[in-house]
């Protein structure tokens, strides 16, 4: 958090330096800065935030190119006049403990179209999904799918 | 070059707005429709917020943009998990293509006749782990 903080001031210096405060000169700074404190980094010592960085942004690219795939799917599924989905409810059992961690997964499955977060157990350790594509009826795959690539993704990023 | 982008994004967005007007439409039950119903116009909102930003490019424009997609996509999800959840409690029945209800056979709803439920919707409990 702390080094997040330093590549923000030195992507404010390096916009106030060039005198153009854009959105585009700001990302410039930010980037020039990363790369300033990760070589820096034997001077001030190195910190997770370098490698959480390039896991944030390789999460967001995976993470957008789901969810325009499965928009595209639920898409065709709403303009063709057969119903192709196999809806279900099913129960993911989380790793996930902490509130954040809970939120942040029930947030990101629920905007994935075709997932939709129901319900959490009282004891915090069964999600319920609701799935619009359970494929030839495979629970236990489609419980491995959200388990394996939504929820270990998330649970790397966060901790 | 921007109006290219700004109006593909609009076009974009707009089409994912009307996919989820019709998808209220189409689909079979409550929970379906509130998946049609949000994750497209979400992503419409978003599309069209980044063609906004584009469009003008001013710092000032561009970062209520992205401050409103931000919250787009941190509240529509709350709203869809509420009322789905909000719906099962109080017993909106799933659609009849419907494979499997862990969720019922660990927690019995009430007011839910056995009758109501099909035997392909009680999925085998001893499948799940833990």
């Amino acid at each position: 958090m702390r080094m997040f903080l330093w590549n923000l001031l030195l992507a404010l210096a390096w916009t106030v330096s060039t005198g153009q405060f854009t959105v585009a000169n700001l990302l410039v700074g930010l980037v020039l800065g990363y790369f300033i404190l990760l070589f820096a980094g034997r001077a001030i010592g190195y910190s997770s935030y370098f490698s959480k960085v390039p896991q944030v942004v390789a999460f967001a690219l995976f993470y957008f190119g789901q969810l325009i795939l499965a928009n595209l799917r639920v898409a065709y599924d709403v303009v063709t006049p057969t119903h192709y989905m196999q809806p279900g409810v099913i129960a993911i059992p989380l790793d996930a403990h902490t509130d954040a961690e809970i939120t942040l997964l029930a947030n990101l499955i629920t905007l994935t179209p075709g997932t939709l977060a129901l319900d959490l157990s009282a004891d915090r350790s069964v999600l319920y999904v609701h799935a619009m594509y359970i494929n030839n009826c495979d629970v236990e795959e489609a419980r491995r799918q959200i388990k394996e690539g939504l929820e270990r993704r998330v649970l790397e990023l966060l901790r | 070059m921007n109006d290219v982008v700004t109006a593909v994004l609009i076009v974009v967005g707009g089409a994912f707005m009307l996919l989820a007007g019709v998808g209220i439409v189409r689909m079979p039950d409550l929970f379906m429709r509130m998946q049609a119903a949000t994750k497209a116009a979400t992503l419409g909102a978003g599309c069209m917020l980044m063609a906004v930003a584009v469009h003008f490019g001013e710092l000032t424009v561009v970062t209520r943009a992205l401050l409103v997609t931000a919250f787009v996509f941190l509240t529509a999800p709350v709203a869809a998990h509420m009322i789905a959840r909000a719906a099962y409690s109080v017993g909106t029945p799933l659609w009849k293509g419907t494979i499997a209800d862990e969720f019922r056979c660990e927690n019995d709803r009430v007011g839910q006749s056995a009758g109501e439920t099909s035997t392909a919707q009680r999925a085998n409990p001893a499948a799940r782990e833990k």
